[in-house]
């Protein structure tokens, strides 16, 4: 329980951050952000939002930005830690609390602390999208691919993966 | 933990789930599936394969399932695996889920962690990644738009602040998220509490 002790320290940030996490993994991204770039200065601010667009462009949950994390502090051993230390603690804590509620909506507190944390996870995920946009976003190009991005997202119903591959075509080119 | 004791078997529309719940293996390798199909968010992929392909949910089984991951914290689809593995074949088919769910999409990102401590400050490279980035953050504002419209077209005046406030403590002032939600959650639960009293009397 040494507090230096690099996976120690991955699995007490994470398995505390997910116990807050409401809204799921986009609205932790700002709290990572502010942990690992800010706090304990485990990435730099590239480094995190490289992680943040391999995590996208990658199958599987994405929430696994922290395995990224968990790598860049203490190699495979933190990879696991962190991602472990993410998701267990609540899908156990899912799990009870799924077995207490087995039966339905006998009271209306469930539906409104729903309720009630929806403007909160919309607005930790904005706050997401504004951290990342400081550090990737910093030519007018780069504004310009993101702004667009945005609304043919906001309007059709593409494949994001589309979306990520041309703007990784553009990077090659030199042009964002 | 068998299908009946599951909420939703009240509607009178004929569940079309199968009879006999998965095994753990098939548990496995369904989530294993979905998680590698699900490039940017699985929950489509978890819908799809869980209601449609195996029949293992009624649409409705689903949504409440979600619903309830929705509302706890930490990551939906993952407790999603969890709850719903446990439901069809107790812990053990939740931690089979779960299991199928993360394994082989850490697997590879952790190749690609190797992979870009070793090769990320190559040029090429890290023009291709900043291109993604900047596309990823625009996907991102979509989802938030999207999300968003809703409270805009009500005109959710407490919504619409409590989404604010919250926007510049964490994403301006850089609060800490503990500190942020210590605050806002009450806050929320208390003003939508207060709504809903005075909209039913």
């Amino acid at each position: 329980m040494n507090a230096e002790n690099p996976i120690w320290a991955l699995i007490s940030t994470f398995g505390l951050m997910s116990l807050f996490a409401v809204g799921g993994a986009a609205a932790a991204v700002p709290e990572m952000h502010r942990i690992a770039v800010e706090v304990h200065h485990w990435m730099t601010d590239k480094q995190f939002a490289d992680a943040y667009a391999i995590a996208q462009l990658s199958p599987g949950p994405n929430v696994l930005i922290v395995t990224l994390i968990g790598y860049a502090v203490a190699g495979i051993p933190g990879a696991l830690a962190a991602t472990l230390a993410m998701c267990l603690p609540t899908a156990l804590l899912a799990y009870c609390v799924s077995r207490l509620l087995n039966r339905p909506s006998r009271s209306r507190w469930p539906g409104l602390i729903q309720a009630a944390l929806v403007p909160l996870s919309i607005g930790l995920m904005s706050a997401s999208a504004l951290i990342l946009a400081q550090s990737t976003d910093r030519t007018l190009a780069a504004l310009l691919l993101t702004a667009t991005v945005a609304v043919i997202a906001s309007v059709s119903r593409i494949n994001p993966l589309w979306l990520l591959l041309v703007g990784g075509l553009l990077g090659f080119a030199g042009i964002v | 933990m068998s299908l009946d004791s599951a909420p939703a078997a009240q509607e009178p529309g004929i569940p079309t789930v199968h009879a006999s719940p998965p095994g753990l293996v098939a548990l496995f390798l369904a989530f294993a599936r979905m998680s590698l199909a699900g490039f940017g968010g699985v929950l489509v992929f978890a819908r799809q394969a869980i209601v449609e392909r195996h029949r293992w949910m009624t649409a409705d089984q689903f949504n409440e399932t979600f619903a309830l991951c929705h509302f706890l914290p930490g990551p939906n689809i993952v407790n999603l695996s969890m709850v719903f593995g446990s439901r069809l074949r107790g812990i053990a088919g939740g931690v089979a889920a779960f299991t199928g769910l993360l394994l082989p999409p850490t697997l590879i990102m952790t190749v690609l962690a190797i992979v870009y401590a070793r090769f990320g400050d190559v040029e090429v490279l890290r023009r291709v990644l900043a291109g993604i980035s900047c596309a990823a953050v625009g996907l991102l504002i979509a989802v938030v738009f999207r999300m968003m419209t809703p409270l805009l077209k009500r005109l959710d005046a407490v919504a619409l602040i409590l989404m604010l406030g919250v926007f510049l403590a964490i994403g301006v002032l850089r609060l800490p998220l503990q500190a942020v939600l210590l605050v806002a959650i009450p806050l929320s639960v208390g003003a939508i509490f207060l709504m809903r009293r005075k909209v039913a009397a």
